[in-house]
């Protein structure tokens, strides 16, 4: 139990008759970064919102730090660093400033608070931006800012909601660089994501969480392996019809379409490609292209989801609104 | 319901430090008041050439800009929920009690910063000349008074989430409390339904009480006004406190 930094019994959430998060049960061992992946809507950030006491669960309960998130929500809230998805830092005050605020209103001293944001402001590479306004930062260097600020107080924990969300290829990957630097300080890391290369690259483990419900939770590696061998995949005139024609002839397994390509896992890809060649071209079918591949988690999410992971996400307002309807 | 002086101090500090780093707001809540002094100080004034119109409606203008600025420095906590930061609030371990508190003396630290600079050029221009003594009763009157309109700015702003309601707040609470108070006429020289609904208005006690203090003409006693404003303070602190309590991120 000492070296679990959050367990999760049972939590459930719901708003009305929808069921957002639904009996899920978890721990996150100490000092590991640990990876909600999901579609937006699978219920990753109602469930940091009932682990981070913002919003109060249907049932069930979970301990963070030792603290019971129901009866223990103002000591939890000061053991752990929150940095949401959306920007939640003051545009028309400095960075400094943002950190000291934030510093007062955890009941930091004065000594503390001058060393932890000269600290933090090294961390992320903003030290020489300290007296300048917010609203003067790019994007990335904003959600660099909210990471100093979340690390102000020296929790045991930080969440991290989408931390890349919005940003381009290049800061996204940058953002990574500073996420392994935390990793330094020791500190547990919960980051929600659903971006699958992002939980891919940065996490020990991985929830993968699909309508409410963690429907695997294991190592990036183990996960990849519930696939057996290598996934072929064929862009063809008539897709069903290449389905149905790998089924009868039992090639492979797990066969599904995904837009217009249709996908199996296979054992010995190279071999089959003859195999499947002639057999298309016998029943009429016109294969535009074959590839073969390690399964990614892309592939391991579709397993088990059955479903593309989605891009779309509700804006903050359609959420909140959602979040005060349940109220 | 802990008080916690540092957080309070906190939310206090960014309040006004949000102020001091926008120059040019300061400037632009100062125009508006000085116009009303002046264009319609001259303008209604010249109507009335017996009456020192100009130095009436000091305490009125000042009791205006006062007005306006607590109302917007409590409801701008609609534009900290859409722009995020309510979140870095409600999350912080800080009680709620504690962040209004310091939202009601940061808003009133500004507003009545800016009244004050409207006392001091009133004075220099010679419309009124009021004692040391009467200044320092002045700011209290000044301070209790801001502090009971943030407090009702912060109570509408924890009820109404919608960006779009600020400009209905303007027009329905702003403007009706101005307009039905005696900010720039005297009141017993407007219809009886007038003098009725200024009655129930705290920007006529404050109104007054500055118009006593500053310019000596004051109808009520010093005592009654200030009592009525510290009643609608905590009545108003009350409900807002209660109302922010039940806000949801």
């Amino acid at each position: 139990m000492t070296d679990d930094a959050i367990v999760v019994k049972d939590l459930t959430k719901k708003f009305g008759n929808f069921t957002a998060v639904d009996h899920i049960n978890f721990s996150v061992k100490k000092g590991e970064l640990f990876g909600f992946l999901g579609p937006n809507g699978a219920g990753k950030s109602t469930t940091d919102f009932m682990l981070t006491t913002i919003l109060p669960p249907t049932s069930g309960t979970a301990i963070i730090n030792g603290f019971d998130i129901i009866t223990d929500s103002e000591k939890v809230r000061k053991s752990i660093g929150i940095v949401f998805q959306d920007q939640t830092l003051d545009n028309r005050l400095t960075a400094y400033d943002n950190l000291d605020i934030h510093g007062r209103l955890y009941g930091m001293s004065s000594g503390d608070r001058k060393q932890k944001i000269k600290e933090v402001l090294q961390l992320v590479e903003l030290a020489d931006w300290e007296q300048k306004l917010v609203k003067t930062f790019s994007g990335g260097m904003r959600r660099r800012l909210e990471i100093a600020r979340g690390l102000m107080h020296q929790p045991q924990i930080l969440f991290l909601d989408e931390p890349t969300l919005g940003l381009d290829a290049q800061t996204r990957r940058h953002m990574w660089k500073y996420i392994e630097k935390l990793r330094e300080q020791r500190i547990t890391i919960v980051l929600s994501t659903h971006y699958l290369e992002e939980a891919d690259a940065l996490c020990d483990r991985i929830a993968i969480i699909d309508r409410g419900k963690i429907v695997a939770l294991d190592t990036p590696q183990k996960l990849k392996s519930l696939i057996g061998g290598q996934v072929l995949s064929l862009k063809t005139s008539d897709s069903k019809k290449m389905l149905s024609i790998l089924e009868k002839q039992k090639i492979g397994s797990h066969g599904r379409i995904l837009d217009r390509a249709v996908l199996v896992e296979v054992q010995n890809g190279s071999t089959l490609i003859a195999k499947v060649v002639s057999l298309a071209e016998k029943s009429g079918v016109v294969i535009e292209n074959i590839e073969l591949h390690t399964p990614s988690l892309e592939d391991v999410f579709l397993k088990l989801t059955g479903e593309q992971i989605r891009d779309e996400r509700p804006g903050p307002n359609e959420f909140q609104r959602r979040m005060n309807h349940g109220h | 319901m802990a008080i916690e002086a540092g957080k309070i101090y906190a939310v206090w500090l960014r309040e006004t430090k949000r102020f001091t780093n926008s120059k040019s707001r300061i400037i632009g809540s100062l125009a508006m008041p000085l116009f009303f002094l002046f264009a319609l100080g001259a303008g209604i004034g010249g109507l009335v050439p017996e009456f020192d119109y100009q130095s009436f409606i000091l305490p009125g203008i000042i009791g205006m800009t006062i007005l306006f600025n607590s109302v917007f420095s409590g409801v701008s906590i609609i534009w900290d929920r859409e722009l995020g930061y309510l979140k870095e609030l409600l999350v912080a371990p800080t009680s709620r009690f504690s962040i209004v508190i310091g939202r009601a003396l940061g808003g009133a630290t500004t507003s009545v910063l800016q009244g004050f600079v409207i006392l001091i050029i009133g004075v220099l221009l010679g419309l009124a000349s009021p004692g040391l003594f009467e200044i320092f009763l002045a700011l209290l009157v000044m301070i209790v008074f801001s502090a009971l309109i943030v407090s009702i700015g912060i109570g509408l702003a924890s009820v109404i989430t919608e960006v779009e309601t600020f400009q209905l707040i303007v027009n329905l609470v702003i403007f009706p409390l101005f307009f039905l108070s005696n900010a720039l006429f005297p009141l017993d020289k407007m219809p009886g339904w007038l003098q009725t609904l200024s009655l129930f208005n705290p920007v006529s006690y404050a109104v007054d009480a500055l118009r006593g203090l500053i310019i000596g003409v004051g109808v009520n006693s010093l005592a009654l006004n200030f009592a009525v404003l510290l009643v609608g303070l905590v009545i108003m602190f009350g409900i807002a406190g209660t109302l922010f309590d039940r806000t949801s991120i």
